[in-house]
């Protein structure tokens, strides 16, 4: 069994609003470190058997098609250890 | 003349939908989005709501869903087919429209009465309308912030289709304050505001929207 990760971030240049209001909300706590956040979204995919290459361009398939808007979106896919 | 109306999972606005169509004297046909057969229907509206609970992105699951794959096809060779609001967020996911419908700027959910400029009055769906009319209908939405790529941006704009902008502060964030658009072909048209909410000035804050509605018939008719 392996867990493959997929990471779902918006484009750099898609304004992200809740990742601002975040961000907003940081140095009101006292948390004074951060120039930016944006915000994303993060998919745990269990599979039976070896996160194989070939498994691992199928997810991307996978990544493309549903778990990200690629006009809007970025995602990274990888094994999680 | 038969216009189907889509019911996902979670739709709110497919009964204001069909009371349009049969307000303008077309026929309404419901369509279920787990029936991939059409119906014989003339055009399609794929109406407001919460689809799939807009889970993972608005429209993301719906897209998939069966009766979608029929509509994809048919629009493709000119089926009339109106997203208002979520189903414009389902027609961007399709990729039948270009860009993509995101959280509003400001994070709130709106609900207002919003006056629009039409843009475009030779798509299928707003010939009854001048270029240059404003018409005032309901504007509804969490994630109607229309974002696409400069080049998108340029081509829409260039190309004229763009339907409709926002007049006034701009409400959610879309660039260039849109509020719909067309593909080349003017017979899929996505719309944020509720043009089927503002059939009858006793329950909306106008009749404006009834011109989406007689433009599809009048175009039907025509043919």
């Amino acid at each position: 069994m392996a867990k493959i990760v997929v990471d779902v971030m918006l484009k750099p240049e898609i304004l992200d609003p809740q990742g601002q209001a975040v961000g907003a909300a940081l140095p009101r706590l006292g948390f004074t470190f951060a120039t930016s956040v944006r915000q994303g979204k993060r998919f745990e995919i269990e599979i039976d058997g070896e996160a194989t290459q070939a498994m691992l361009a199928e997810v991307s398939r996978a990544a493309e098609t549903l778990l990200a808007n690629p006009v809007i979106e970025n995602f990274v896919v990888r094994v999680e250890k | 003349m038969k216009i189907g109306v889509v019911t996902f999972p979670g739709s709110l606005d497919d009964r204001d939908a069909a009371r349009a169509v049969r307000t303008v004297g077309a026929e309404s046909i419901a369509l279920w989005h787990g029936d991939s057969d059409l119906h014989g229907v003339d055009a399609v509206i794929l109406p407001g709501g919460f689809s799939y609970g807009d889970y993972l992105r608005c429209g993301a699951i719906s897209r998939f869903a069966p009766v979608m794959s029929s509509i994809i096809e048919k629009a493709k060779t000119g089926l009339p087919v109106l997203g208002i609001c979520n189903g414009f967020q389902v027609l961007c996911e399709s990729h039948l429209l270009p860009g993509a419908l995101t959280r509003n700027h400001a994070l709130h959910f709106l609900c207002s009465d919003q006056t629009l400029k039409i843009e475009n009055s030779s798509t299928a769906w707003t010939s009854s309308y001048q270029v240059g009319d404003e018409i005032v209908i309901p504007l509804k939405n969490g994630e109607g912030s229309f974002q696409c790529d400069d080049a998108t941006l340029a081509r829409l704009e260039g190309d004229g289709l763009i339907v409709a902008r926002y007049v006034g502060e701009n409400p959610n964030g879309s660039r260039n304050m849109i509020a719909g658009i067309t593909n080349e072909r003017g017979n899929v048209v996505g719309l944020m505001p509720h043009p089927e909410h503002a059939i009858d000035p006793l329950t909306g804050p106008s009749a404006d929207g009834l011109g989406f509605f007689t433009s599809i018939l009048n175009q039907m008719v025509s043919k």
